[in-house]
């Protein structure tokens, strides 16, 4: 665990499609329920599916300046592509969670290294999709700044009434993302 | 109660919150949002959404729509708003409010889809032909980009004007909390005479709207009418101070660049350097009466995401004695705060 900072700055990548922008908002949503300074910055290219998809999040203790995020604290991986891009651009004492059904890298930087089945989790749970719920998890587990529960209650509110259906087993992979990470 | 808004979207709620009768609009990125989401709101409101053929189709529809009296926008991106100059130039020759946003991305040319800051000197000095000026408004969170564009049309309609609002594709892309008024139930549609729209001339005179002033000396005389007018226009200049009070440097930005300069501010005083953040919320007017008064004791570090266009506007503000540095990145790129630091403190003595 880190000491407890003022601020957190996350960037989440992975493919177009695989819940890149809703776990980045969801992370976001949490933070503001937290009562933090947060904000939320996309960055995808033209594709609907299929291309690379990356968000930066900023959970703060004061107003926020610049949305962007070059050198995160925490890096969320969804796919091996991701993890190479960005791995070495991270914040010093950082952390970077990667989804390890899709790539096992090895730890050989200045950073801590969590490996997550998060296909694994979400598809026991009920749903491959909602992997991106499982990743959001165990960065809760991580953060100083958002909590399972802040977590858990903002899933509802960013899912929207309409997937209703879906809460329970994204609360469900969140929940299984954070024990992973907590029983490590 | 705040709730996570987009800034495109916070646009949207601006433009129907201040009263806005119709939307005309083509699509482009890094502003789709705005179009998209005008297209269901507009429709919920049950006011006037329409997709034009383009950016040309939109701005003389905005202008259509405008002679009537009614409160009309269209929103663009950068090579979509240098489409739209020439209806701007007709607009403001023909002196008719309307509001233009611009949500700004990379150029020259169609550039790319990144936020930047590139049109200043298009919204500033006049990207169209002729001498006419846009009140130009700079918002600098997602709160003002609901809030600028809310109250641009009592702008507009005071002064008889184009609004520009002008932001990039950062603010328009990103989310944060935000406080928006989505009850519009005390809505009526612009009906109202001001004396000057083109209502029908039933038991009135007729009026005449145009921009074809050809009498002898007519157009010189319009030219003086609407600089008096641009003059007038002073008391809307707005602007917010950080840590400016005994300042040794201050760094001047706004949008996407002012933000950046107040993560530098704050680094500033944790380590004991007086660093401040003046952040334009006017471009148009600009307030150079401020920056002066500033510059009596402060040197300056201008920030865009241009190579630099405002900086001009900060030279011709400061008093004669003062450094003014430039830190800028052109083509959809992000300043550097590191090197914004870097700058200001070696201006310290």
């Amino acid at each position: 665990m880190k000491e407890i900072s003022l601020k957190e700055t996350v960037l989440i990548s992975g493919f177009g499609g695989q819940g890149v922008m809703l776990a980045g908002r969801l992370i976001c949503r949490a933070g503001m329920d937290e009562d933090k300074f947060v904000t939320f910055f996309p960055s995808y290219g033209a594709e609907m599916r299929g291309g690379t998809a990356n968000c930066q999040v900023i959970i703060s203790d004061e107003p926020i300046g610049s949305p962007v995020v070059d050198t995160p604290d925490f890096l969320i991986c969804f796919n091996k592509p991701s993890f190479i891009k960005f791995s070495e651009n991270t914040a010093d004492d950082s952390s970077i969670i990667i989804n390890s059904d899709l790539y096992q890298p090895e730890n050989s930087g200045n950073y801590d290294l969590y490996k997550v089945p998060a296909n694994n989790i979400a598809e026991e749970c009920g749903n491959l999709l909602a992997m991106n719920s499982a990743m959001a998890g165990a960065f809760a587990s991580l953060s100083n700044m958002i909590t399972l529960d802040t977590l858990k209650g903002a899933l509802p509110v960013i899912l929207t009434k309409r997937k209703e259906k879906y809460w329970s087993l994204n609360i469900k992979a969140a929940e299984k993302g954070f024990d992973y990470i907590s029983s490590l | 109660m705040k709730e996570l808004w987009k800034g495109n979207l916070a646009i949207v709620e601006g433009a129907i919150s201040g009263g806005a009768d119709a939307y005309f609009g083509y699509p482009i990125t890094p502003q789709n949002e705005v179009t998209e989401y005008m297209s269901l709101r507009m429709r919920e409101e049950k006011r006037i959404f329409l997709q034009a053929e383009s950016e040309l189709g939109a701005i003389n529809m905005v202008f259509g729509a405008a002679l009537t009296g009614k409160k009309a926008l269209t929103s663009s991106s950068s090579p979509g708003i240098s489409l739209m100059q020439e209806g701007i130039s007709y607009i403001a020759g023909a002196e008719l409010p309307s509001v233009i946003i611009n949500v700004q991305r990379g150029g020259p040319g169609l550039g790319n889809i990144s936020g930047a800051q590139g049109d200043y000197y298009q919204a500033v000095k006049g990207g169209g032909h002729g001498d006419y000026r846009l009140i130009v408004f700079t918002p600098g969170s997602v709160q003002e980009m609901y809030e600028m564009t809310r109250d641009s049309f009592k702008a507009a309609f005071k002064y008889r004007n184009p609004v520009m609002i002008l932001t990039d594709g950062i603010l328009g892309q990103m989310i944060e909390p935000a406080e928006i008024d989505t009850d519009n139930s005390s809505y009526n549609k612009t009906t109202a005479d001001t004396g000057w729209n083109l209502s029908g001339a039933h038991k009135r005179k007729p009026r005449m709207i145009r921009s074809l002033i050809m009498g002898d000396g007519a157009l010189e005389e319009h030219n003086y009418k609407l600089f008096d007018k641009y003059k007038k226009m002073k008391e809307l200049t707005d602007w917010e101070e950080t840590n400016t009070k005994d300042a040794d440097v201050i760094l001047v930005g706004y949008g996407t660049s002012a933000r950046i300069n107040l993560d530098v501010c704050r680094r500033a005083k944790k380590e004991g350097l007086s660093i401040g953040s003046f952040r334009l919320k006017t471009a148009f007017p600009f307030p150079s009466e401020r920056i002066n008064e500033l510059s009596a004791k402060a040197d300056f570090v201008v920030t865009e995401m241009s190579m630099g266009q405002m900086v001009d506007d900060v030279r011709l503000s400061v008093s004669d004695n003062t450094t003014v540095e430039f830190h800028g990145k052109p083509g959809g790129g992000i300043p550097e705060a590191d090197k914004i630091f870097e700058l200001a403190k070696g201006l310290i003595k």
